[in-house]
């Protein structure tokens, strides 16, 4: 079980539980996050921070633990958002497992399980965000942390269509659009709009200022609902683009979309049906993106089916105006 | 939409974002609700954001017209 808490098989760094002995207990490295360092005897402790937000008042406590647990007294904000304690002596796993606990903060994981998920700020403050990323991190970490898959599982949401999380990446990803429409009693002809879109997928009518409007051009950003001085151009619905099969890495691949404009609440759902195909269908030590290829994208999807058909065809277009 | 009278006038044209949606949230700040400031904006980036900025604190775009470059837009403090 060594390689519950060891970073993948690459650090090929044993760690005997005999000579921890009593003062560890299984379950506290069982969930891993202990990732074994160059230096004797030091771990990296990965702390659980689903989304990277944290409340100042634990981000305190963690430093004080952080301050008297690192023998270097340093901490790394991990690529994927959660902070890492570095230089912790591995008999003191037992005391700072319980010290974080005891304010609430959990480890996290190494391996092949799903990860903690990875968000940008989302709708709650971000100007461009069109889903609550944040709530979504949240709710995959309580609902997914820790599921055993045959290779390591990571996940992201991003709030719109710059994709800060990276959804392209990821082993699933999820990336907020929203559909735009327009109603042409309440246009002025202003042209904010043909000005606002960046992907040429609005021009203004030389005569009346209207927009004329390329659905395959529109990314489903919102910036023409947001520029819109009237409110003619309106969000018909919300939802996220779903990716899958992306990874970075040695041999970095690029996902696959397989949903569009599917709605926060089919996301657990999507998430619960994608990890039992993987289980059932990838091998040990496969990402998904590589079974994808093995298996064939279209076994997925037919398997899918009962979820993704609650959003929109990856080819979709919003009518036109 | 006819021609609204406006209380006050700003030219940004040639301001950067976001310094121009600054100055045009201080100006407003002088302005009672209800009164209107007219703007001056390049189009580009100022035009893509200032106005859904504007928006987003709560300000109504009453007119925009456009000038060649630039837009000249009304706002009513909201």
């Amino acid at each position: 079980m060594t390689d519950h808490f060891i970073e993948d098989k690459t650090t090929k760094v044993n760690v005997n539980l005999e000579t921890i002995g009593e003062r560890v207990d299984f379950n506290d490295l069982k969930s891993g996050g202990f990732i074994k360092q160059r230096q004797k005897d030091l771990f990296t402790v990965r702390l659980r921070c689903p989304g990277g937000r944290m409340e100042t008042k634990k981000l305190v406590e963690i430093s004080k633990i952080a301050d008297k647990y690192s023998k270097k007294g340093v901490v790394h904000f991990s690529f994927r958002q959660s902070l890492e304690i570095l230089y912790v002596d591995y008999k003191e796993f037992r005391n700072i497992v319980s010290e974080l606990e005891k304010i609430g903060q959990k480890v996290a994981s190494c391996g092949p399980r799903v990860r903690v998920p990875t968000a940008c700020g989302g709708c709650e403050y971000n100007p461009n965000g069109l889903t609550d990323t944040q709530g979504m991190a949240e709710m995959v970490d309580q609902k997914f942390f820790g599921t055993p898959t045959p290779h390591k599982f990571k996940t992201s949401f991003s709030g719109c269509p710059i994709d800060c999380s990276r959804t392209k990446e990821m082993d699933f990803g999820f990336q907020g659009i929203v559909e735009p429409v327009w109603e042409d009693p309440l246009c002025t002809g202003c042209t904010i709009c043909s000005e606002a879109c960046k992907e040429d997928a609005i021009v203004s009518d030389p005569d009346t200022g209207k927009p004329i409007f390329d659905p395959k051009k529109c990314i489903f950003c919102g910036d023409c609902i947001r520029a819109c001085p009237t409110e003619a151009w309106k969000a018909k619905r919300y939802g996220h683009i779903v990716r899958i099969g992306g990874k970075h890495g040695r041999h970095p691949m690029e996902s696959i979309e397989v949903s569009t404009f599917l709605p926060d609440d089919k996301v657990a759902d999507a998430i619960q049906k994608t990890v039992e195909w993987y289980n059932a269908n990838g091998k040990r030590g496969e990402r998904i993106g590589n079974t994808i290829k093995r298996v064939g994208i279209q076994k997925y999807l037919d398997f899918m089916e009962p979820v993704f058909k609650h959003g929109s065809p990856v080819n979709y277009l919003a009518p036109g105006v | 939409m006819g021609e609204v009278k406006a209380n006050a006038h700003l030219d940004l044209r040639g301001v950067m974002c976001p310094i121009n949606f600054v100055k045009a949230k201080l100006k407003l700040e002088t302005l009672e609700a209800g009164e209107v400031l007219e703007l001056v904006l390049d189009s580009g980036e100022p035009i893509q954001n200032v106005p859904k900025s504007i928006k987003e604190e709560g300000h109504k775009i009453l007119e925009v017209k456009k000038e060649g470059e630039h837009f000249r837009l009304k706002i009513q403090k909201g």
